[in-house]
């Protein structure tokens, strides 16, 4: 259980004033110049010893990806660029953070933003959340008037502008070269790596693509240091984050936690406990729409860390905890869940484009026992041809809920099956 | 240089290579789509996909620098999962209608599908429907085949600069199209045919016409303009079904324009194909070459030597020229021109009416100024070029001349031939760009030289070049000789015709003289030889024998016809606009009882009873290395020595006109094209 005073979001809930005076009363912008006045290496030595890992649902360590930028030539400007596009199924941490939270993020974004050595900031907000991007304008707007931002930021000396830019709705603008791309004013569609956009990306610029909460944590990690931080949670996930519980829950929620919480924990105290008790669990999908389902009893044993959710072929992915009571149509569930990755499939490289709605149909035929045994095979053998084999994490995301599914749930697929051919 | 082993074998390749190229340099295939030479990388088909130790997922070898110490491989099971996989994903919305599909037989998805793909189709459900889209006269869409490799987006958008396509809509419904329905206006439109790795965008013209294992392809050189593209002619029996480029780094790359690929159905209509003499009722009637040659004979017999002129158009063959020059020479008239435009260049030295700076120089200028031309018209692939510098270098390009979309941003100074004078005097805002310029370059167009002044031009032009030091004299034999002086020649004949010296001889009559002095009886017999763009009333009272292929201009005013064989249907030399010697094989034999050209003027000759010496193409080749050296060097240019021509002039301040009003018809083949008609009316006159 994570301590009170371990808290970052100390107004995950909208609880207190959301402006740049009630945000300063919780302690952000607390002398940010003398944390600039340390210096850009000690600010990524810190951010490093911290151990933070990206907190967009991949986890790259944040330390090591701001190591990856080029030497500073002098000449070519470099970007900081905040993911803010959170559009992951069950995931909705970002927002919170955006609505109640803003001058965390646009106070990190100065610091990482010095520490990349980076003048210029860009926040790509998602297109559907209209009320938070108000509130990050005008936060932004607050802290231009404060001085802040802008000339000699925070009276620092670095000079610092922050811009949002609001996306258009779709889903694979949160992958961060696709985003690079729509902010650029193209169609989103990822681009090849290598280059990465450490070295090659906005414009052609070496530029740090990071999650919200990611940025929105690092004033927090300076001011209280990196070992305390690291100190919270596991080894290989580190500090509190933010958990969105969401499904049937008797109270859904956001909640911030220490990285490795058990799941079941995490469940009975922060989300009320499963609807009609733990025995009523069918499955949980434990990081976001992404990543495979984990059934009932190794929800009771696993915690909320990477190693821990690798053992049951799953991940951590974004925190978002997606709970299914025994009353769930698990098949129908997870080709929902395709049908959104049909959608979402910019269409760019062919795994993706063919091998979604392929999934998707075979899945809808599954969940009405349409269709002979080998079809499960056949959708199973699919999911591994689009599985590494695409551009973005776009088709491994596809491809990985039904993994999950077929994993877990083939009795139940072939019991339809079977019902079907014998009425 | 990296070093990496790619199946077992170690490779060395330069920086930059990526690991499908290092992998092509070792003779390993890999299958590819979207993949191509010429093109950005998009790496989207994912056909590529090798192993690659250390990464756990399988990369795309078409996008990933080759870097040391790499072990990459291309046979294991991992890939030929990936690779039946990608198939198996193609395929299963691609409509397995090879048998009605024109692509097939030469059709990327089906070979390697026959290759790499899997055994039996796993897929049960329905496949999806694209509605076809409407392109224009030139390419029949079936967009249910398109696998949205999307060569076809960065064809159009990077080397023809004409961004119309493009992919709208997202994962499966993703189409391409554009965007609105529109004629697509590219004169390189026809590229996207040949890139289109399936049956998706295919040749209008030629669809449902034949399979390609019934044709004979024959290497040949185009004569549409004086850029000497690279072709490969296909035919069934006697009939050219359809023109496609060769690749050829140095001249066209892997492109050929829109007229020498779907003009060539003009060579099945209004065909010379017997001799014809115009009888006293004035209307042309047919006979047997006897009698055609005893007509002529019969007539130049009472014609002294000296009021016989002879005219040569723009696609002859440089065998047929040296032919006639010296049947003309034989008789005694020095009134020879090929200049059908009535230029006055070509008498001075080579570098005075050549491309010096070669078509694959085009790409180390860094700044480009045109001079009355309109190089998108009248050498697509040179413009091309143009463009492709201008993509990767940003080459700045200043336009003096009427104006005109170029498909990459110009610095227009106006249409004023004055404006050179300011330029020469240091006196106009560009002076600086050319004084900074390490390699400029300047095109001089056929619009600028084919007038009254067109010698003060070239000399103007001379000086600015001398002056702004376009020309590195000093440098002539190190491998940064740079030579920025270009005449665009339009005429694929035209520079051969100066090399040959197919130009008035001492006090001889040049075409502007020659209709002069028919009116004063001076000149009594014109001798044309494929020449169609003169005014012909000019040659109404005169005896005129008009040896061409087509029933033409020239036909239509001759006392005699005799039928000539067209590029397609014989081996000729051409030398295009760079000073390159090139050679056509014939790809079909002429209609009827029309010859090749030579034959023609050689067996006319041995009836005047000036036997001409030869009696086969080599001795007529022989010929012309006799006459110019420089017929020995195939498929080469070599240095025109930057020496002293011009002579100064006072220029008029009338503006520069356009050399070609519409692109899709210039000379008597593509005027009796329908495709060509069909394109003049959809695109040009929209």
């Amino acid at each position: 259980m994570l301590k009170d005073s371990d808290r970052i979001f100390t107004n995950l809930y909208g609880r207190h004033d959301w402006h740049l005076k009630g945000a300063k009363k919780r302690g952000d912008w607390d002398k940010t110049k003398a944390l600039i006045a340390k210096g850009q290496q000690w600010i990524i030595d810190e951010v490093t010893l911290s151990c933070l890992r990206g907190r967009g649902g991949a986890g790259f360590p944040t330390g090591r990806k701001w190591c990856f930028l080029p030497k500073d030539d002098g000449v070519t400007p470099r970007f900081l660029v905040i993911n803010a596009d959170e559009s992951e199924p069950g995931t909705c941490k970002d927002r919170d953070i955006l609505r109640h939270e803003p001058q965390k993020l646009v106070e990190g974004a100065l610091l990482a933003g010095f520490a990349i050595g980076s003048h210029t900031g860009y926040i790509y907000i998602r297109g559907e959340f209209h009320r938070e991007a108000e509130h990050l304008e005008t936060a932004i707007a607050e802290a231009y008037e404060a001085g802040l931002l802008g000339k000699n930021a925070a009276g620092s000396g670095w000079d610092f502008d922050l811009y949002v830019h609001r996306g258009a709705g779709a889903y694979i603008c949160g992958e961060e070269t696709a985003l690079l791309e729509s902010l650029e004013g193209r169609k989103g569609m990822p681009r090849l790596k290598p280059p990465f956009p450490a070295v090659v990306g906005l414009y052609g610029c070496p530029t740090i693509v990071n999650n919200v909460e990611t940025i929105a944590v690092v004033p927090t990690i300076l001011r209280r240091g990196g070992a305390w931080f690291a100190g919270i949670g596991t080894p290989d996930n580190t500090g509190p984050r933010i958990f969105c519980i969401s499904g049937h829950v008797n109270t859904p929620c956001n909640v911030e936690e220490a990285s490795g919480i058990p799941l079941k924990e995490l469940i009975e105290v922060h989300g009320g406990g499963v609807r009609g008790g733990w025995d009523n669990l069918l499955a949980v999908i434990p990081g976001g729409s992404s990543v495979p389902l984990i059934p009932a009893d190794v929800c009771g044993k696993v915690l909320m860390d990477t190693p821990s959710l690798a053992c049951f072929n799953s991940s951590l992915g974004t925190g978002a905890v997606i709970v299914m009571d025994k009353s769930t149509d698990i098949v129908r569930a997870i080709a929902r869940l395709s049908k959104f990755y049909m959608h979402e499939s910019c269409g760019q490289c062919t795994p993706c484009r063919e091998g979604t709605g392929w999934m998707w149909r075979m899945l809808i035929r599954l969940a009405d026992g349409i269709g002979a045994i080998e079809d499960i095979d056949r959708l199973e053998d699919v999911t591994y041809e689009i599985e590494g084999h695409t551009i973005c994490g776009l088709g491994d995301a596809a491809a990985w809920p039904v993994q999950g599914l077929i994993r877990h749930f083939r009795p139940e697929l072939e019991r339809r099956l079977r019902a079907r051919k014998a009425a | 240089m990296p070093k990496l082993l790619i199946d077992e074998q170690e490779i060395e390749v330069p920086e930059g290579m990526t690991v499908l190229q290092a992998a092509e340099m070792l003779g390993v295939e890999i299958p590819i789509f979207c993949y191509h030479p010429k093109l950005s990388i998009a790496g989207n088909c994912r056909m590529c996909l090798v192993e690659m130790d250390k990464s756990s997922k399988p990369i795309a070898s078409c996008a990933m620098p080759a870097s040391e110490g790499m072990v990459i491989r291309t046979q294991t099971p991992m890939v030929k999962k990936a690779r039946q996989g990608v198939l198996e994903f193609l395929l299963i919305n691609h409509p397995l209608d090879c048998p009605i599909c024109d692509q097939g037989g030469e059709c990327d998805l089906q070979d390697i599908t026959m290759a790499y793909g899997g055994d039996t189709s796993r897929f049960n459900l329905n496949k999806r429907a694209v509605p076809d889209k409407e392109f224009g006269p030139l390419i029949e869409t079936a967009m249910n085949r398109c696998i949205q490799c999307t060569r076809c987006i960065r064809f159009a958008t990077e080397i023809a600069g004409t961004p119309e396509l493009g992919a709208t809509g997202r994962g499966e419904d993703m189409e391409i199209g554009t965007y609105v329905q529109k004629t697509i206006t590219s004169e390189l439109s026809g590229n996207l045919i040949d890139i289109c790795p399936v049956g998706a965008l295919t040749s209008k013209p030629y669809s449902f016409q034949g399979r390609p294992w019934e044709l004979s392809s024959t290497p040949s050189v185009d004569v549409f303009d004086a850029v000497g593209c690279s072709i490969r002619i296909d035919a069934r029996g006697r009939e050219v079904m359809r023109i496609l480029p060769r690749p050829n780094d140095e001249v066209n790359e892997s492109w050929i324009s829109d007229k020498t690929r779907f003009a060539c159905d003009g060579l099945k209509y209004q065909r010379l194909d017997r001799p014809y003499v115009r009888g006293e009722d004035g209307h042309l009637r047919p006979v047997s070459w006897d009698e055609a040659f005893d007509v002529i004979v019969g007539r130049l017999q009472h014609i002294p030597g000296n009021h016989v002129a002879a005219i040569v158009g723009d696609m002859v063959d440089a065998e047929a020229m040296i032919a006639l020059k010296d049947l003309m020479t034989a008789m005694g008239s020095p009134n020879i021109d090929c200049r059908q435009d009535g230029v006055l260049i070509g008498t001075g030295p080579r570098c005075s009416y050549l491309f010096n700076t070669t078509i694959a120089g085009v790409e180390r200028a860094d700044f480009c100024l045109l001079i009355g031309t309109n190089p998108r018209w009248e050498a697509p692939l040179i413009n091309a070029r143009i463009r492709k510098n201008y993509l990767f270098t940003g080459l700045n390009v200043a336009l003096i001349g009427p104006f005109h979309e170029l498909g990459y941003p110009v610095d227009y100074l106006g249409n004023d031939p004055l404006l050179l004078e300011k330029i020469k005097k240091g006196k106009h805002p560009i002076s600086a760009a050319l004084k900074a310029a390490k390699h400029p370059m300047m095109i001089i167009g056929q619009g600028a030289l084919g007038r009254e002044d067109g010698d003060g031009i070239l000399n103007t032009a001379r000086e600015i070049a001398d002056k702004y030091d376009f020309v590195h004299k000093t440098k002539l034999h190190l491998q940064d000789y740079w030579n920025g002086f270009n005449v665009l020649q339009t005429a694929a004949s035209r520079v051969g015709g100066f090399d040959l010296g197919f130009l008035p001889g001492p006090k001889g009559h040049n075409i502007k003289e020659i209709f002069e002095a028919t009116r004063r009886k001076k000149i009594e017999a014109v001798y044309l030889l494929d020449a169609d763009e003169i005014d012909m009333t000019a040659l109404k009272s005169t005896f005129v024998i008009y040896q061409g292929h087509h029933g033409d201009r020239g036909a239509a005013i001759a006392d005699v016809v005799l039928p000539g064989a067209a590029y397609t249907e014989k081996s000729g030399t051409y030398v295009n606009t760079e000073g390159r010697v090139q050679r056509g094989l014939q790809a079909a034999s002429p209609p009827g009882d029309a010859k090749e050209d030579w034959k023609i003027i050689r067996a006319l000759s041995e009836r005047l009873g000036l036997e001409l010496p030869y009696n086969s193409l080599d001795e007529v080749r022989r010929r012309l290395v006799e006459v110019n050296p420089l017929f020995d060097e195939l498929d080469r240019v070599s240095r025109a020595p930057w020496v002293e021509f011009g002579r100064e002039e006072i220029l008029n301040t009338d503006p520069f006109k356009p050399s070609i009003e519409n692109f899709y018809m210039t000379d008597s083949i593509s005027r009796h094209s329908i495709t060509m008609a069909k394109c003049t009316q959809e695109i040009l006159e929209r």
